[in-house]
């Protein structure tokens, strides 16, 4: 693993080459689109074409601003889902050049096991109901970690700072109370 | 399709780094959450101040299009939200990209955080429109708004300072406080040896 230096100057880098030559970077959006193409696939009347080539939704949150999540929906090869599909290939290159997350450690990390014990039911039952927890609020918030607390500080966004504050000031009270063993 | 092969390479490098500075890990995001190992949160904010430097010393030498700046909405959702989104961090030691990108690497429960995550992102849009009416996303302080008044920017900024100049010094003050932060800020557990996973 990188020390924070190495990979603090890595991660400014990839940050400020997303504003140079595309856009900031935002990952919780495609939660978004992933549904809508999903429950699109299930039922077509969910987003459709307008007359004038615009793209809208049955669902209000899918036709919101002009349609540009109905209209990503529509088109799956667009920039920002694309962005999170090679985000995905990047990590698992770099997994599989250092090698991949040891066999005991693959259903949970040692703080958790140190906490709360062995039980894989236990763990994957947090993890699904912290992922639904999560992927509300950022979506609430109107972004996550990536597109509020890192692109938005970087740009000096009022709205990343009061994202952050807010996040922070539930998740380490919330950690100090859970993980009082440290694993 | 320049912007598909863009989308590859900038996407590929963020997953491929934050597998390397560990944030695919819940280990390391639960124990800065826990206060007892800050290397990724000295990372983070390294990254913050970085990438401020770059941006706004990219913008006043002319080679960063200050129209590739999105700044997102201030309503009182974003403060709502931060802090529903903080309560599964520390539940579940994800947050969306690294919660993606550790499935890839073996991590079973990440597979959980994101079916998870689809399930939630579903629900706010099933509750958007009544969201929406109660108010919480009317825009407060401005709505989409900087610090500072960065020129040439169609945001506005809630003081007169140049913007520019103020994302540098704030970059600075960021990588500053990278240096600043103790590698950890609770005190060791007693009897316990360190027993930092391998990685």
């Amino acid at each position: 693993m990188w020390n924070w230096k190495t990979g603090g100057l890595a991660l400014g880098l990839v940050f400020f080459l997303a504003v140079m030559l595309v856009k900031p970077i935002g990952v919780s959006t495609q939660f978004v689109i992933l549904d809508g193409i999903i429950w699109d696939a299930i039922n077509p009347e969910v987003v459709t074409q307008t007359e004038d080539g615009k793209y809208t939704s049955i669902n209000a949150y899918l036709a919101k601003s002009g349609g540009k999540y109905a209209k990503n929906i529509a088109n799956p090869l667009n920039y920002s889902f694309v962005f999170v599909i090679a985000m995905m290939i990047g990590a698992l290159i770099s997994a599989a050049l250092r090698g991949w997350v040891r066999p005991e450690e693959r259903m949970m990390p040692p703080i958790w096991r140190a906490n709360f014990g062995d039980s894989a039911a236990k763990r994957y039952l947090a993890a699904f109901v912290g992922g639904f927890i999560v992927l509300f609020g950022a979506r609430l918030a109107g972004g996550c970690t990536s597109g509020h607390m890192m692109s938005g500080i970087m740009q000096t966004s009022l709205s990343g700072y009061l994202f952050a504050l807010a996040a922070f000031s539930a998740a380490i009270p919330l950690a100090l109370v859970m993980y009082r063993k440290e694993g | 399709m320049s912007h598909i092969i863009l989308a590859l390479v900038i996407g590929a490098l963020f997953g491929f780094v934050l597998d390397r500075i560990g944030a695919t890990n819940p280990q390391y995001i639960l124990k800065m959450l826990n206060l007892t190992d800050m290397h990724l949160a000295k990372t983070i904010l390294l990254a913050i101040g970085v990438g401020s430097v770059l941006i706004f010393g990219g913008q006043m030498l002319g080679i960063v299009d200050v129209g590739h700046m999105s700044v997102k909405a201030t309503h009182l959702g974003v403060v709502v939200g931060g802090f529903i989104f903080g309560i599964g961090w520390a539940l579940s030691g994800f947050c969306p990209g690294t919660g993606v990108c550790a499935a890839v690497t073996g991590r079973k429960d990440a597979l959980f955080f994101i079916a998870g995550g689809l399930l939630g992102a579903a629900a706010y849009m099933a509750v958007y429109a009544d969201v929406k009416a109660s108010g919480l996303l009317d825009k407060i302080a401005g709505g989409k708004v900087t610090l500072g008044t960065i020129p040439g920017s169609k945001y506005h900024g809630i003081t007169e300072l140049p913007g520019d100049v103020v994302g540098i010094v704030l970059g600075l003050m960021f990588i500053a406080l990278a240096f600043a932060l103790p590698e950890r800020l609770r005190g060791a557990e007693e009897g316990a040896g360190a027993t930092q996973p391998a990685e």
